[in-house]
């Protein structure tokens, strides 16, 4: 009823009743052939230049940047980062395959694997890719990445491959897509710096309901 | 009239209100500033609006085709569509949806038309706790407010405002805990909000934006309320309004690229999240059921209007940071969900002439609205049509009038010069004394505030035709 109702008035304000034809051939073609819009030149640069800007809007946003040269070094630089904070050698992670692979007994932390809980105090993620135009990291939700691991716990880290980062949300977004055959992730988080709220008194605090603090571990970027 | 002589009442409380006029006075130094910046450090940026009016007026032009798309697009994705024609109707599905979920606890992140169709009172009418997890929204909430701002709800309150209200809401918490600081209140509502996000059984959100092509509800924040508010509880619902759908992805990122940047002067919000239905096969979080309420409210009558373009907003609120007049009263005084310069092309479309075309009086027409606006909707324009429609009314009269008597006489030169000769030499007679006058008849409420400056004594014209005299051989 109101279904009919809205769209018979959005017709007629539009006054398209007798060009539905022609309109939603349009419409057809624009779906068919999405625009691709002009894009910020700071997306079109050399894949080093890009990982630096990346780097250096971690910085501003205040995210902790952990470089590592190889996989096998991202488990004993977790738990040096998370030793260094005094925090709790935990983490909670997802199945996902990359992380699956790390030498986790390698570091002494104690891992554990599935969906965000009350209490977690750490939550590791992948990232799809890294978008250099405003330092954004790009996730994807699925069986092997809960969403809640980037919300509930205070600290979220993050691993991102350096030769993931691009210039554009536009690339990133297709490199998502790539990974799952075109189908989008039921979340796809676009994350850039951690919580923070600017709701009393106009000053910027962190940690307002998502982390306090986010960690990016680089791999590959030396 | 009555409304009008209620907002004329709100906005002399406003200018006489020390503690507002204190938070308002950091909007310039803040939004503005900051603003201002981003848009410098992006040169594309002049470009990137002309883009983003141009994929809205596209989106306007084939809204019921996009909206079916969306839909269908959707559903797919395993959500489920509602239609909603009025506010009430809104509440109506969206109250179903929770009773059907059993649900006691509701949570939900700052969306606009949820305040417009009322939606929070209509829930707690039935009983349900609904709690809003945008901490200037819990703020608000809890002080029985409404948003003074349209991403900044509680922008009317300093920190010790902030800090009272705490003692008394948080009761249970120790009287000597120390609140000065604004880390301590965030901190505190953090702990208070996160029980409630861990025990809701519904999450509501708005939309930012939807995308037709995929079925997607574009959601952003910087505290990623709206994530825990749509990843924890069974059912999440999105309401969002029919002129919130964009044709495709790669048309949202401009979009986006304008938001943050217009609105608190990010480059990017914290929080940008992309959510296509409900939890899916392997999925270990996430909710069961997603539900999208798309709502009209009145929105495809402006299609057919002159106003169609002030469907284009984004809700990013440079607008209202950038105006005179907000920057000196602050929301509350509009009385009006939306305040500001979208606000007073707004809500009189929304609500009627009668309740709100006054609110289109509170303009300098200075234009800075305009300029900032990321998607150029002529803000000024559109103001001057709700004042041209309100002169029409007919409690206009005397306006109208004066007006076509004005008119009548600028037309008629043999008329206007004695007229306006015999004004001069009074209004020159009576000031004469100090060259000011204090007081215009029919003017009081004019001179109340300032002077006159008394006129020489002689018209223009009079002046030019002797000036002409004498020249002459």
């Amino acid at each position: 009823m109101n279904r009919a109702q809205i769209v018979g008035a959005i017709r007629s304000a539009l006054d398209a009743e007798s060009s539905q034809a022609a309109r939603r051939a349009i419409v057809a073609d624009r779906l068919a052939h999405p625009l691709a819009h002009p894009r910020p030149a700071r997306t079109r640069r050399i894949a080093a230049e890009l990982v630096q800007q990346f780097k250096d809007y971690q910085r501003t946003l205040g995210v902790d940047l952990i470089e590592v040269g190889t996989a096998a070094e991202v488990p004993a630089a977790i738990s040096g980062y998370l030793l260094g904070l005094a925090l709790p050698l935990r983490l909670r992670r997802g199945a996902d395959p990359l992380l699956a692979g790390l030498p986790w007994e390698s570091a002494s932390l104690v891992v554990d694997i599935g969906a965000a809980q009350d209490g977690d105090t750490v939550g590791l993620s992948r990232a799809v890719a890294g978008a250099a135009e405003t330092g954004t990291l790009v996730l994807a939700s699925g069986a092997d990445n809960p969403v809640t691991l980037g919300f509930l716990p205070d600290t979220h880290i993050v691993v991102l491959r350096a030769d993931t980062i691009v210039g554009s949300y536009e690339e990133a977004c297709a490199m998502v897509l790539a990974e799952t055959g075109g189908a989008m992730p039921r979340t796809l988080n676009l994350i850039t710096g951690a919580s923070r709220t600017g709701d009393i008194g106009g000053k910027i605090v962190m940690g307002a309901h998502g982390p306090r603090r986010l960690a990016v571990v680089l791999l590959g970027s030396g | 009239v009555k409304r009008a002589a209620a907002f004329e009442a709100g906005v002399a409380a406003a200018l006489a209100n020390p503690s507002l006029q204190a938070a308002l006075a950091d909007v310039p130094a803040g939004f503005v500033a900051a603003r201002a910046r981003a848009k410098a450090a992006l040169p594309e940026f002049e470009a990137l609006r002309r883009t983003g009016r141009d994929i809205r007026d596209h989106t306007l032009a084939h809204l019921d085709v996009y909206l079916e798309t969306f839909e269908r697009n959707a559903e797919h994705a395993g959500s489920r569509v509602h239609w909603a024609a009025s506010g009430t109707d809104a509440c109506d599905i969206i109250l179903g949806i929770c009773r059907e979920a059993g649900a006691r606890v509701v949570t939900k992140s700052k969306s606009m038309v949820s305040e417009e169709v009322g939606l929070r009172a209509r829930l707690e009418a039935a009983v349900l706790d609904v709690v809003e997890t945008d901490l200037g929204e819990y703020i608000i909430q809890i002080r029985g407010e409404t948003p003074s701002h349209i991403i900044a709800p509680a922008i009317h309150l300093r920190a010790g405002d902030v800090a009272d209200e705490f003692r008394r809401r948080h009761s249970h918490l120790g009287a000597e805990r120390d609140l000065s600081a604004p880390e301590a209140l965030v901190g505190e509502a953090r702990a208070v909000l996160r029980e409630k996000f861990l025990s809701a059984e519904v999450g509501i959100t708005g939309a930012n934006f939807l995308v037709a092509e995929t079925g997607s509800a574009i959601i952003v924040t910087n505290e990623g309320n709206a994530d825990l508010t749509m990843s924890l509880p069974k059912v999440h619902i999105v309401l969002a309004s029919i002129d919130k759908v964009v044709p495709t992805l790669n048309d949202a990122w401009p979009l986006l690229r304008l938001l943050a940047r217009s609105a608190t002067g990010q480059e990017f919000t914290a929080y940008t999240t992309l959510v296509t239905g409900p939890r899916r096969a392997g999925d270990i979080d996430g909710p069961e059921a997603c539900h999208v309420v798309i709502v009209d409210n009145g929105r495809s009558e402006l299609l057919r209007s002159k106003l169609r373009p002030v469907l284009r907003c984004i809700r990013c609120g440079a607008c209202m940071n950038h105006c005179p007049v907000y920057c000196a009263i602050g929301g509350h005084a509009y009385d009006s969900v939306y305040p500001g310069p979208i606000g007073a092309v707004l809500t009189p479309a929304l609500a009627g002439l009668p309740e709100a075309g006054h609110l289109a009086q509170a303009s300098t027409f200075c234009g800075r609205c305009e300029e900032v606006c990321p998607v150029e909707i002529p803000l000024v324009s559109l103001m001057r049509h709700w004042r041209e429609m309100a002169i029409e009314e007919p409690g206009s009269w005397r306006s109208r009038t004066l007006l076509r008597a004005w008119a009548w006489l600028a037309q008629h030169p043999r008329a206007y010069r004695p007229v306006a000769s015999m004004a001069a030499g009074t209004l020159a007679l009576l000031g004469r004394a100090r060259g000011r006058l204090s007081a215009l008849p029919f003017g009081k409420r004019w001179t109340r505030h300032r002077d006159f400056p008394a006129p020489q004594g002689r018209t223009f014209q009079a002046l030019y035709a002797r000036r002409k005299r004498e020249a002459a051989p």
